[in-house]
């Protein structure tokens, strides 16, 4: 479902850190974890608490799984991350409850479902159970925030034209017409598919600029 | 408890709130898998199938978590049922239709992996569906999931002979398909309510 690269060995510790970032973002570039990425974006907030516990469950899972990798057999490993995925979900759906109510009323079922999102999984399968911790909390984290960034660019850009506003601030005069289809559902896929092409965009120009052409494509 | 009646159960979980367009669930297979209608419609079946097993067997699970009173095993004992449920699921296919196993490749065993069935053992237990109740709501999501999979897949299977700009090809344009689907379903709001 991912890959490793194989690359592992001449990688720096940052750039384990800064690759989930940009280069292998998650969501605009591996397009994994699309469930919670489309569902609970429909404003900023709940976008950035998604993120956060998102973040969380995976530095705490890969860190485990990094520091057991010697230990689990090969046959059973799958059972065995998302065993351990379960107990940190488990965690962060209590703590959720335990700060915000309204917070954990808004994301609903999608906490508990932080289990099946693949990005998590995916990391612990193709770079926890193969690497040391150091590297493991740093991959994490930094594939935590690329997946955060990537849920705020949706979540604010849906709130902004399907609300109005933006972390439950309003942004425009009492006149603005909100477009209602932008925190609809559909609307969701519309922007993902709208930020998508915009990587598309800059990674094809940024293509062009590496190769030497007489003139590149507009 | 829940007095809802079957009927509207069903509609409800397969057109009105669509797993797939309405709630997001299973989007991962949603655009893995529905390139070919030949293998959508069989990786549909599939997952009702796994659908209609794990339903039950969450319901009996949640029997058992309340009458010894442990909440917080919830989310592990389901995910354990449908992991087992998934490689069941595996060995079937993989000794019945070799041809099909190896279609679906790597999205069989990430069936445990799809949220749609994690979904549908919470939200069943959430609404206090009893067991008959369940198993309609399983067999409604499953067939509102395959529905969505077959459309997508025909519609793809026609975009391939369209030209389209080479940036909009793959993830994006399948999602912009995604989100006029999605809009079509809303006109099933109200139905069976």
């Amino acid at each position: 479902m991912t890959d490793s690269k194989g690359r592992v060995d001449t990688t720096t510790s940052t750039d384990e850190f800064i690759k989930g970032l940009w280069r292998e973002n998650p969501v605009f570039v591996q397009v994994l974890g699309m469930c919670p990425v489309l569902a609970v974006t429909n404003s900023g907030i709940n976008a950035l608490a998604m993120g956060l516990a998102t973040t969380f469950v995976l530095v705490l899972s890969n860190a485990l799984v990094s520091m057991l990798r010697h230990f689990i057999p090969r046959q059973v490993r799958i059972a065995t991350f998302i065993l351990i995925i379960a107990t940190f979900v488990t965690v962060v759906d209590y703590l959720i409850q335990a700060i915000s109510l309204d917070l954990h009323r808004a994301l609903g079922a999608f906490i508990s479902l932080i289990v099946v999102n693949c990005l998590i999984l995916g990391r612990a399968e193709a770079f926890a159970s193969k690497n040391s911790v150091g590297r493991s909390v740093l991959d994490g984290l930094g594939m935590g925030l690329g997946f955060t960034f990537a849920l705020l660019c949706l979540g604010c850009a849906r709130e902004i034209l399907g609300n109005g506003s933006l972390f439950g601030v309003a942004l425009f005069p009492a006149g603005y017409q909100p477009w209602i289809v932008m925190i609809l559902p559909s609307g969701g896929f519309f922007t993902l598919a709208l930020w998508l092409l915009l990587f598309n965009h800059l990674k094809a120009r940024q293509q062009a600029a590496a190769t030497p052409l007489p003139e590149a494509s507009p | 408890m829940n007095n809802d009646s079957l009927w509207t159960i069903f509609l409800n979980a397969s057109l009105v709130n669509n797993f797939v367009l309405a709630y997001f669930l299973g989007i991962c297979p949603f655009l893995g898998v529905s390139g070919k209608l030949a293998t959508a419609t069989r990786m549909g079946g599939a997952v009702c199938f796994v659908m209609l097993v794990s339903s039950v067997c969450a319901y009996g699970i949640h029997q058992l978590l309340v009458a010894i009173d442990a909440p917080y095993l919830q989310l592990i004992s389901y995910i354990v049922v449908i992991a087992s449920t998934v490689q069941l699921v595996e060995m079937f296919i993989k000794k019945m239709s070799p041809a099909l196993f190896r279609a679906l490749g790597i999205f069989l065993p990430l069936i445990t992996t799809n949220c749609a069935i994690l979904a549908l053992a919470l939200f069943q237990t959430n609404k206090g569906y009893n067991l008959l109740q369940s198993i309609v709501y399983a067999l409604g999501a499953g067939s509102g999931f395959t529905l969505a999979l077959i459309l997508m897949a025909g519609i793809r299977e026609k975009l391939e002979l369209a030209t389209v700009p080479d940036m909009v090809r793959g993830t994006a344009l399948t999602l912009m398909i995604a989100g006029i689907l999605s809009l079509a379903f809303m006109g099933f709001a109200g139905v069976g309510a």
